[in-house]
């Protein structure tokens, strides 16, 4: 394991942020670290970097302890913690050269050069970073956390505030140093789909505790889904499904439609069903079956009950 | 540490901010030659009038020693302001643009990155010290060539002979630069504690102010007591280097300070508040949660 986290807990005053988390991380691993806003993940982030003192609890890396040999093991981490915030008075040259020699490299101009042309901003490495968009900022800040070739790579919701391209690209980016650089990746996230498009394994946390850890395909069956049918008159739809073969896999009655579970593969003769027993249909819509797996498992699912009823 | 040192220097230095303090200075004296360059002799006149019938003083009484230290007397309580802009930013400003949590996720002790920063901070002061001192004295003694330098205090008056001047200026940069420095360790500390600019500059102001305050309402018993304690009374420490020993016959002795032990004992308090407010600094920031 690249990465142990035993018992990890942080305590701010009176509001416990996290509690008791532990688990761990395979050298290789894109791990998707999935909770709901506020649930602790940009505090164990920030534990894991240093950042902040755990209350209890202990974090190994690289098979050492963080408290006892900081240096040594940042050095072989690259890090995006929520913004990539930069020197805006500096142009992205600068910044990069700033942060190379922090981290302890010393890096030729055109190694320099090459960094920015991987994330698309050698044409702009003179600007001042005060002139570039968000999304060039976020890619300016991977390249400062990759600029020293670190083994262990951590960012902290690396797609907030980018537009669907800028999205495209992080998950391209997350999916190549995984891939063809061997690199492990943690990353956090509260846009599910995200997860589940590159993580290997997933943790979910709520309220700063774990929920479950596992390999993203154990902790939902791709085989099934939940499907949202919206009819012309769901009262109607859900009494004939209640009387069907299909009424085992029946979940809820909500006012804009039902909820049905079903296998993938079920899904064209659940249709021609619908049209065999009159129902009229107006959508029929897979529901993001990660999506579903994490509203149940963490509070979320209170809130949508709430807001469906 | 070098390399941190460097890169906080190449910060600094890159941030427009920075040179307001440079222009500022370069145009409070501008100013000051001007005014003294046209209506010196007037200037001269005011100051010498209750004393013109009894003393007669030969030579050039405006000439650049003595327009340095007017303006050092007006600017020395004021360049603490200019100091505190980048000091009182040092920490506060990384903390506001984000850019603290990505130094501190570098291979570098929180011990050495503080001081790296103080010693960025001391080399800055010490660039504005010397730009004070090339356009305060040299520049003066350009314009309004050397003499004697004749000094009115409160009670008595100094006459320093030409060549019984220079060294003193010196000196007396050195010690401003010792003064500065506590209002940079200070300003340094308190931007520690917050994560924009403005409050750690209000709060070193103020501090300065207040204290200075309390320094001359030595009236006041409880005040006194604790008067030699606060740098603030030791930060005009500069101005003993100008007060010369006479012998018995009231005659000057060139090279003399007349109050020596008063300047080591206020060069030892400002060193004791420096070293106290910086390790103060260090022990907060070790332990501190980086949130921004």
């Amino acid at each position: 394991m690249i990465l142990n986290v035993t018992g990890l807990s942080k305590q701010f005053n009176h509001i416990t942020a996290v509690q008791d988390l532990s688990f761990s991380v395979a050298e290789g691993d894109v791990y998707g670290f999935l909770g709901q806003n506020g649930a602790g993940k940009s505090t164990t982030i920030r534990m894991l970097l240093t950042l902040i003192r755990p209350s209890a609890g202990h974090i190994e890396i690289f098979g050492k302890d963080l408290a006892t040999h900081r240096n040594e093991i940042l050095a072989q981490i690259g890090g995006v913690i929520e913004k990539p915030d930069v020197y805006k008075y500096l142009s992205a040259y600068e910044n990069l050269e700033v942060f190379a020699r922090l981290s302890g490299v010393k890096l030729s101009r055109q190694e320099l050069m090459g960094q920015l042309e991987r994330v698309g901003l050698a044409h702009r490495a003179k600007d001042r970073v005060k002139t570039f968009s968000q999304g060039m900022k976020q890619r300016l800040g991977l390249a400062i956390a990759l600029v020293h070739d670190p083994k262990l790579i951590i960012l902290d919701e690396p797609t907030n505030g980018l537009d669907p391209q800028g999205i495209a690209d992080i998950r391209n980016l997350i999916l190549h140093l995984s891939r063809d650089l061997k690199k492990t990746v943690i990353v956090s996230s509260h846009l599910l789909g995200e997860i589940e498009q590159v993580a290997t394994r997933v943790l979910i946390i709520d309220k700063g505790r774990k929920i479950v850890e596992g390999h993203a395909t154990e902790l939902f069956d791709p085989a099934q889904t939940i499907v949202e049918l919206e009819t012309f008159d769901n009262d109607f739809a859900f009494q004939q499904l209640q009387n069907s073969n299909w009424s085992a896999r029946l979940q809820s009655r909500r006012d804009s439609a039902v909820l049905i579970k079903l296998d993938r593969a079920q899904i064209p003769q659940f249709h021609r069903d619908l049209i065999n027993m009159n129902i009229q249909v107006l959508a029929l819509r897979p529901r993001h079956s990660l999506e579903d797996y994490f509203l149940q498992v963490t509070s979320g699912k209170q809130h949508v009950d709430t807001y469906s009823n | 540490m070098w390399t941190l040192i460097q890169i906080e220097l190449f910060k600094i230095f890159r941030r427009p901010r920075t040179y307001i303090a440079f222009a500022a200075i370069a145009a409070l004296i501008g100013v000051v030659q001007l005014g003294l360059k046209i209506d010196g002799q007037a200037y001269v006149s005011f100051m010498m009038r209750d004393i013109s019938s009894s003393i007669s003083v030969e030579g050039k009484i405006l000439n650049g020693y003595q327009v340095c230290y007017i303006v050092l007397q007006a600017l020395l309580v004021h360049v603490p302001l200019l100091i505190s802009l980048v000091a009182a930013d040092m920490i506060s400003g990384e903390a506001n643009m984000g850019t603290l949590r990505i130094m501190l996720t570098k291979p570098i002790s929180r011990t050495q990155f503080l001081l790296a920063k103080f010693i960025a901070t001391v080399i800055y002061t010490l660039l504005l010290l010397v730009w004070l001192a090339i356009m305060a004295l040299f520049v003066n003694m350009l314009i309004f060539g050397t003499d004697d330098l004749f000094l009115l205090k409160s009670q008595y008056v100094v006459l320093l002979k030409k060549d019984d001047v220079f060294w003193r200026y010196v000196c007396a940069f050195g010690f401003a630069a010792l003064a500065m420095t506590t209002v940079a360790a200070l300003g340094f500390f308190l931007s520690l504690f917050a994560e924009n600019s403005i409050g750690p500059i209000i709060a070193t102001m103020s501090v300065i102010i207040f204290f200075t305050i309390l320094s001359t309402l030595s009236s006041i018993p409880l005040f006194n007591a604790i008067k030699p304690y606060l740098f603030t009374t030791h930060m005009i420490g500069w101005k003993e280097f100008f007060d010369i020993k006479v012998n018995d016959a009231n005659e000057a002795i060139v090279g003399t300070i007349q109050n020596p032990g008063k300047i080591v004992q206020s060069s030892i308090v400002l060193v004791l508040h420096i070293i106290g407010f910086i390790t103060a600094g260090i022990f907060v920031f070790r332990k501190k949660d980086v949130l921004s």
